[in-house]
């Protein structure tokens, strides 16, 4: 579950990571008020300027245009009224963009260097990781393609924790001395500390900056929490966003189903989620275009066999469908029986190729081929499946 | 031979009073395998399938000689249960359960350095040798002893997989469900070695997906030290670009995890690549065929 910046950086302030003054408006009114009392706080006098920053699940929103200036409280809520409710498209949201949910108005900061720090976990090694780089910044990827050594990675031992020469590395990646590199130390301690305690898989500063007065603070910050610990964290689960996520994403999700939406015109019913990666393959691989990934689950039920189907087609896009089940605990027959079930209560139009494979499998088939449908077609192999439905696409 | 189970592996069932576990306890029986006994804390005492359910895996263990055990328990609980297993000394823990947080498997890895057990999973069907013992939630019929091993991050797939070898005559030595998590207890490099040492497995097929960089791990070991012969399906060519937040998960993979990048390192690695998932049986057979037949590949299928 991903966060909003202004959700991260209170997680921060909780852990005691510097980071500046802000505040948070969901409308322009509170956009112009949020900017009075940050001039208070800041003690700015006429023409204080301060950051107008959309808050959506992404990042690159700077070079997108979400991130505007304010130097009045008017202006504050004429730019929340020109961010606030629009769809941002950043080069991390595909190209439908996600809806700007807030913004945070916050101080600007003299800066004298943007630096890189994140904690993630590394799969292989089964460890979180500390990232850091003096080069932090919109473009810390282009640095870690073009020269991963400003990049340095260190460990960290889940019981034991950040060791020091871990912290002086990082400070002397940062170039931080004498007092700063105390700070710098207690930054990222802080950092392990908020993951491990918050079930985090990404905690990414960047960037954390050097301001000319010699301050550590985080200006931007990025969390990204486990979905599967959420049961642990319900005060985190509540800080969900779902106007970040896809709405029919989102219906699937509830029901237990995994659905992306896709672009092309065939749409997918599946269940597991390697074979559904495979089956999108292999109409790609017989030249048509999936509308959708979608994996039922292992077990795929009649009732999720109905729910996946109204999920479907409820992209108008769809124009034939390609069942592929491979039915192992769950029985073929079943199944068969469970899509004849759907088609006809959901009055479907379009036309289904069905594979089905593996338990019962010839009793499944043989109750797909006597039901008749002139729209549901039974084909036994995957490649061939795959072609037929291919052609039915282009048929329509 | 096979490897990690066979007709001497005696399975515990943790969270056997549960609908999944006994369910499967069921199912695995049915398979000839030898579960000699179930765990769920304060049940003990009661039976499940006739098998006797004890209270701690330890008494279970001391009562049974139990030798691998089987992880049902609900993900909350996991965590609890795979240290218990650890703790017993149990040479093989294999977690079927989904949605075990990831920092309880960073935990339970850094509990496994220098302890007795190996762990398969979590989020995985399990592992199976054909005709001898299945430990697992994977329908047992498909599968027909021979010689060729099966690794797999999938699940369904995994069993497409099986079906087309054994529909090809090409049986299988073990299959292993590695599992979908981000932190696993073993990857593709913790078991090619053991297949390679594995005098009835002559060919490995290695079953991928998107994401991670577990074949391209399993890449360079292939290249360095695995002989057999090695096919490779990867899932999600056509995947559209993850949609993602921060640069860390980016820079931590080194700009891998396509399925064109991880292709292209397992075929440089000597692995032979199979585009289509329709025809893993028919390239596996193809490549061997008639080669490792008479080297003992039963064809016969087990009836369902």
């Amino acid at each position: 579950m991903k966060l909003h910046e202004y959700q991260a950086k209170q997680l921060l302030t909780s852990v005691g990571i510097p980071i500046p003054r802000g505040a948070i408006a969901k409308t322009p009114p509170e956009a112009a008020k949020a900017y009075d009392e940050l001039k208070r706080q800041c003690r700015g006098g006429t023409g204080f300027v301060c950051n107008v920053k959309a808050q959506l699940h992404a990042g690159g929103r700077g070079k997108a245009g979400g991130v505007l200036v304010a130097a009045s409280a008017e202006e504050a809520a004429a730019q929340a009224a020109t961010l606030l409710g629009r769809r941002l498209v950043t080069k991390q949201t595909g190209p439908e963009g996600l809806p700007v949910s807030a913004v945070l108005l916050d101080e600007r900061l003299a800066v004298q260097c943007e630096l890189y720090l994140a904690l993630t976990i590394d799969r292989f090694h089964a460890q979180p990781v500390l990232l850091a780089s003096r080069r932090g910044g919109v473009d810390i990827e282009e640095v870690a393609a073009a020269e991963p050594s400003a990049i340095i990675r260190e460990p960290v031992d889940i019981a034991a924790g950040v060791p020091e020469a871990t912290l002086s590395r990082i400070a002397d990646t940062f170039r931080c001395a004498g007092e700063q590199a105390v700070v710098c130390g207690e930054i990222v301690r802080a950092l392990w500390k908020l993951a491990e305690s918050h079930d985090a898989s990404l905690v990414e500063l960047n960037p954390l900056v050097i301001t000319e007065e010699d301050q550590l603070a985080a200006l931007d910050a990025k969390v990204t929490l486990d979905d599967n610990a959420l049961f642990r964290h319900p005060e985190l689960a509540a800080m969900r966003d779902e106007s970040q996520e896809h709405p029919l994403e989102l219906k699937a999700g509830r029901i237990g189903i995994s659905y992306v939406g896709l672009e092309g015109t065939i749409g997918c019913l599946v269940n597991g989620a390697g074979l559904a990666m495979a089956t999108n393959d292999i109409i790609k691989l017989s030249g048509g275009e999936p509308a959708n990934f979608l994996d039922v689950g292992g077990g795929a039920n009649v009732e999720q066999v109905t729910n996946a189907f109204a999920i479907i087609l409820a992209d108008a896009r769809v124009k034939a469908v390609l069942v592929n089940i491979f039915g192992g605990i769950m029985r073929c027959d079943w199944i068969a029986q469970g899509l004849l079930n759907a088609t006809q209560q959901l009055e479907v139009k379009v036309p289904i190729v069905v594979r089905l494979q593996g338990t019962n499998v010839e009793e499944g088939r043989r109750l797909l081929t006597q039901a008749k449908r002139l729209n549901v077609i039974s084909v036994d192999e995957l490649a061939a499946a795959a072609r037929r439905v291919v052609e039915l696409t282009r048929a329509v | 031979m096979s490897i990690l189970v066979d007709r001497n592996t005696r399975l515990l069932v943790q969270g056997i009073t549960g609908q999944a576990g006994a369910f499967h306890t069921e199912k695995m029986l049915e398979y000839q395998t030898a579960v000699v006994g179930g765990v769920t804390p304060g049940k003990g005492g009661s039976q499940v399938h006739g098998v006797p359910v004890f209270n701690t895996v330890q008494e279970a263990v001391t009562q049974t000689g139990a030798n691998a055990t089987a992880v049902f328990v609900p993900a909350q609980f996991a965590y609890a249960a795979i240290l218990e297993a650890i703790e017993a000394k149990l040479p093989l823990i294999v977690v079927i359960t989904e949605g075990v947080p990831t920092l309880d498997m960073v935990r339970v890895r850094k509990r496994l350095e220098g302890a007795a057990s190996r762990l398969i999973g979590p989020n995985c069907p399990g592992l199976i040798t054909p005709g001898q013992c299945k430990v697992g939630i994977m329908p047992g019929y498909i599968h027909t002893p021979g010689a060729v091993a099966v690794l797999s991050r999938s699940g369904t797939l995994t069993y497409d997989a099986v079906y087309q070898l054994t529909e090809a005559g090409l049986g299988q030595s073990t299959c292993i469900g590695i599992g979908g998590d981000p932190v696993l207890g073993s990857s593709f490099v913790h078991l090619l070695p053991l297949l390679e040492a594995d005098p009835q497995t002559k060919a490995v097929v290695l079953i991928g997906e998107i994401g991670g960089t577990e074949e391209e791990e399993a890449a360079a070991l292939i290249k360095a030290r695995i002989r057999k012969p090695v096919f490779a399906f990867v899932a999600g060519k056509m995947a559209p670009k993850e949609k993602r937040m921060g640069h860390a998960g980016a820079i931590i993979a080194g700009g891998k995890g396509t399925a064109a990048e991880k292709c292209a390192v397992l075929r440089d690695a000597g692995a032979t690549i199979i585009e289509s998932p329709a025809a893993i049986g028919k390239t596996v057979k193809a490549h061997l065929g008639r080669a490792i037949l008479p080297g003992g590949c039963v064809t016969s299928r087990r009836s369902p």
